[in-house]
């Protein structure tokens, strides 16, 4: 799909601090010149699109009591399909990627303890035969953005 | 810990917000408050924390960033919150995070970074590098994506 000029700009005021207040959709629209109603069609036109993920409220894990780790595997080439299932069926386990390094498979996972995490991890070195898993839980956060300067991209279509 | 209210109100905003005139309106009545004792709640999360974010989620990679570079440095201990802390003040650093050393894994702070091309990333890592004086560091770029879908907090 094309993503025109208001759309860059209606996703760029979206993206963070989506306005709380009795009619937000009529809000943007008074930003942006266009109607309420337009801004809904445009978000569900986009969120059709795959490129709104989701509009509402991204969380902090560990403020609302769950703990994460991100974790690392050496999986050999012909394994990658078998095991990438076995991983991916675990919903605490979010994203995975493989990734040009001999530890080739890296996941999220979060779960509500510690304990948790480490019984789904000795799961995971059951199910695929795989001892090597390296577990690496954050000692400190200095960053965490996922915000985009929409204005820089050159070719959004 | 959540109360139940906050979990129920985790639970609704991780659905999505609504496509309605009155989208607050729309989850108050679902969990049994009033649309302003919700908007009110969501503020608070906001303001404590818990609401990292309160937005869209974007797929990025859709709008031209195609390259995103996972950066790991071996950074000593006694340095790391230096180092950590400086490489997060970067506008193209968008996560730093500091992780344990381990028995065949050197590395000690982990950033991602974005750009729309992987020379771009390597041409910034190299920058990173002479900023913070740190030699030993690998670019890992992903190859491909297995899964990527949003947590679901307090379904079970």
């Amino acid at each position: 799909m094309s993503v025109d000029q208001t759309d860059k700009k209606l996703l760029q005021i979206i993206q963070s601090d989506f306005p709380v207040v009795q009619r937000p959709y009529e809000m943007i629209g008074r930003q942006l010149g266009i109607s309420g109603q337009e801004v809904m069609d445009r978000i569900s036109r986009l969120q059709q699109a795959g490129i709104i993920r989701r509009l509402g409220g991204l969380f902090d894990s560990r403020k609302i009591g769950y703990t994460g780790t991100l974790c690392a595997l050496r999986v050999p080439e012909e394994e990658i399909d078998r095991v990438a299932q076995i991983i991916n069926s675990y919903p605490g386990i979010t994203h995975n990627y493989l990734r040009n390094h001999h530890y080739n498979m890296w996941f999220t996972l979060l779960a509500e303890s510690e304990q948790h995490i480490n019984s789904i991890l000795n799961e995971i070195k059951e199910k695929t035969g795989l001892a090597d898993i390296l577990n690496l839980p954050a000692i400190n956060i200095f960053k965490v953005r996922v915000n985009f300067n929409l204005s820089e991209v050159k070719h959004a279509d | 810990m959540l109360t139940e209210l906050e979990k129920k109100i985790v639970r609704e905003l991780q659905q999505g917000l609504p496509l309605v005139e009155r989208p607050y309106q729309a989850i108050a009545q679902r969990i049994g408050l009033s649309e302003k004792e919700l908007m009110i709640k969501i503020n608070e999360m906001i303001s404590n924390g818990m609401i990292r974010r309160f937005g869209a989620a974007l797929r990025h990679q859709d709008l031209g960033f195609t390259a995103n570079a996972m950066v790991v440095w071996d950074v000593p201990e006694e340095r790391a919150a230096t180092v950590g802390r400086l490489l997060a003040g970067l506008p193209e650093v968008t996560h730093c995070y500091q992780r344990p050393r381990q028995p065949g894994w050197p590395y000690t702070i982990f950033t991602v970074i974005h750009g729309q091309t992987r020379v771009q990333c390597e041409q910034l890592a190299k920058k990173m590098a002479e900023k913070t004086g740190v030699t030993n560091y690998k670019l890992l770029f992903s190859t491909a994506e297995l899964k990527k879908s949003s947590m679901k907090y307090f379904i079970d």
